[in-house]
């Protein structure tokens, strides 16, 4: 895009800026309305589950509640508590918001569709979704209210302790794809399953890491079964309690922009990104990125689906599961991946 | 040009959060204001290419020990009258620490006028076109293995250390959940149905 401002006229920076902002809002935009259509997905789904109706009443199927429901939340008062910390009360659902945004800037949507080819792309996702436990740390904390900081103190250590595996999880694909970019990583996945399959998930070695990448994305996004932080039998809303109107709605949003990224990372990862599930020429002629929504969209209908059918893990069983099951799992497959690339791909014990 | 705006606006924040890391009342927001600090410092890392440090800076300190510090932080109910109670007492000592920091700037800023230092000349070539990554892993598992391998030794030492400290055996009342035993339960050993006659009650 830059070439072409270059083109028109422009110096090297200014058009450096102008296809930067353009293309951060052909990212943001599109995102926005794909959360606002993901929530009503995910109700409806949760509604199909539980053989209730859902949504049905604005627009055609009720296709437009979110929409209403957005309208609603921001004709609404903000309301901040007389006891708040009000700098960092504002501030708390700008930063989740952000940060949910910040990291799409890195996802290769078809060959060469991406906003930044980074080489280190997959650690600059790492960094910034370690960035968003601070959304919800800063509100509780600055709720100044009881039930808010429980959830914080709940959400980071659940977080730290997720972002361990997740982080051993990832070095399991980099190893296999030799690369952190993520365009790399989706054409080291092209036949690498009989030469046929565009995946990773197909390789034995790998498949169980996906398992755990699922499980530990859902209690990285604080997903059911995970959802301790703002589990309402104990924590009324948790961190959100006393958040009302539009920055009620932008930790809502930033949830599930974090959901869909979730999905797309899953995707990137494991199932081939953009390409299409079999390595067959005919199916190329389906742009790549129709395959990579279709592939994000099936896992956004998984996570939909966990969360209609899973209770709710107890504290301490979440931490049992992180710590005990998924880190010493991890490593485990990390020392026989490098080992096993190391006599087939490297030529034993060079 | 673009740089040069990144760079100053990078750098200005650095400064200006870095202060305002001291000079804020509220501990919380002083570890609020050094999070923006280390990120900021992420940005001016990336401008000079180092973007594989960058990322570990914000990994590392942002994502993880930054987290622990504010965790510690809000729960500590910090009474600032306190604090400024100790004032007059460690006076002294802060002001050997402010003598130290003014000697060592006197020096830096001497030796800086002094030219540069000579620095050994590097024996590996320097290898373009390798990403950061690539480079730094050449490096750490190649010719500084030995190195590598000993801090991360230390760091397994520290590690058993602090856990041996803080450990303690417990001993609740409600005894531990064995996850293996619970699963292997089955209902028909896990309860019994009786049909008891009118007026007899139940044996166990």
């Amino acid at each position: 895009m830059t070439a072409t401002f270059i083109e028109w006229g422009m110096d090297a920076g200014w058009a450096m800026i102008v296809a930067a902002i353009i293309g951060s809002l052909l990212i943001a935009l599109p995102l926005m309305l794909a959360v606002a259509m993901i929530i009503y997905v995910d109700r409806k789904v949760w509604a199909s589950i539980n053989l209730r109706r859902g949504p049905n009443v604005v627009g055609p199927f009720g296709l437009l509640q979110s929409f209403a429901d957005g309208l609603k939340v921001m004709l609404q008062e903000t309301i901040i508590p007389a006891a708040a910390n009000k700098g960092i009360f504002l501030i708390a659902p700008i930063v989740t918001f952000t940060v949910a945004l910040a990291a799409w800037a890195v996802i290769p949507f078809d060959a060469g569709v991406v906003l930044a080819d980074i080489n280190v792309g997959l650690l600059y996702i790492l960094a910034i979704s370690s960035l968003s436990v601070y959304g919800v740390v800063m509100s509780g904390w600055a709720s100044n209210s009881k039930y808010p900081f429980f959830s914080a103190m709940r959400a980071s250590a659940q977080m730290i302790s997720y972002e361990v595996s997740i982080g051993f999880i990832l070095v399991c694909v980099v190893l296999y794809a030799g690369s952190f970019n993520l365009s790399a990583i989706v054409m080291a996945q092209k036949g690498h399953g009989l030469g046929i399959i565009n995946g990773y998930w197909f390789n034995l070695l790998l498949f169980p890491i996906w398992v755990m990448f699922f499980i530990s994305a859902l209690a990285e996004t604080q997903r059911v079964p995970f959802d301790l932080t703002e589990a309402e039998s104990e924590l009324v809303a948790g961190y959100q309690t006393e958040y009302s109107s539009m920055s009620f709605a932008l930790f809502w949003l930033g949830e599930y922009a974090n959901i869909l990224l979730m999905c797309s990372l899953n995707t990137l990862l494991f199932w081939g990104g953009w390409l299409p599930p079999l390595d067959i020429p005919v199916l190329y002629y389906v742009p790549g990125i129709i395959w990579f929504l279709l592939k994000t969209f099936f896992f956004f209908f998984m996570f939909s689906w966990v969360m209609a059918t899973v209770p709710r893990y107890r504290y301490d069983q979440l931490m049992r599961l992180g710590w005990k099951v998924f880190l010493p799992l991890s490593l485990f497959f990390i020392v026989a991946i490098s080992g096993w690339l190391m006599f087939t791909r490297y030529g034993g014990a060079a | 040009m673009l740089q040069i705006i990144a760079f100053y606006l990078f750098a200005a924040l650095v400064i200006a959060s870095g202060a305002m890391t001291i000079m804020s009342r509220n501990p919380v927001h002083s570890v609020l204001w050094l999070i923006l600090a280390f990120f900021n410092a992420a940005g001016l890392m990336v401008l000079v290419g180092a973007e594989f440090i960058a990322m570990l800076l914000v990994i590392v300190y942002v994502g993880a020990v930054a987290v622990l510090f504010l965790f510690v932080v809000m729960m500590l109910n910090i009474d600032f009258a306190e604090l400024r109670a100790g004032f007059v007492k460690n006076a002294p000592l802060g002001l050997v620490i402010a003598l130290v920091l003014v000697c060592e700037l006197v020096l830096g800023l001497g030796a800086y006028r002094a030219g540069i230092i000579e620095l050994g000349t590097p024996s590996g070539e320097v290898l373009l076109g390798e990403t950061n990554i690539a480079q730094i892993g050449e490096l750490l598992y190649g010719r500084y293995l030995f190195l590598f391998e000993s801090a991360g030794i230390i760091l397994l030492v520290a590690m058993i250390g602090a856990i041996v400290l803080t450990h303690r055996e417990q001993r609740s009342v409600r005894g531990h959940q064995n996850i293996a035993k619970q699963n292997a339960r089955r209902p028909e050993e896990a309860t019994e149905l009786k049909q008891p006659g009118i007026g007899q009650g139940v044996e166990l």
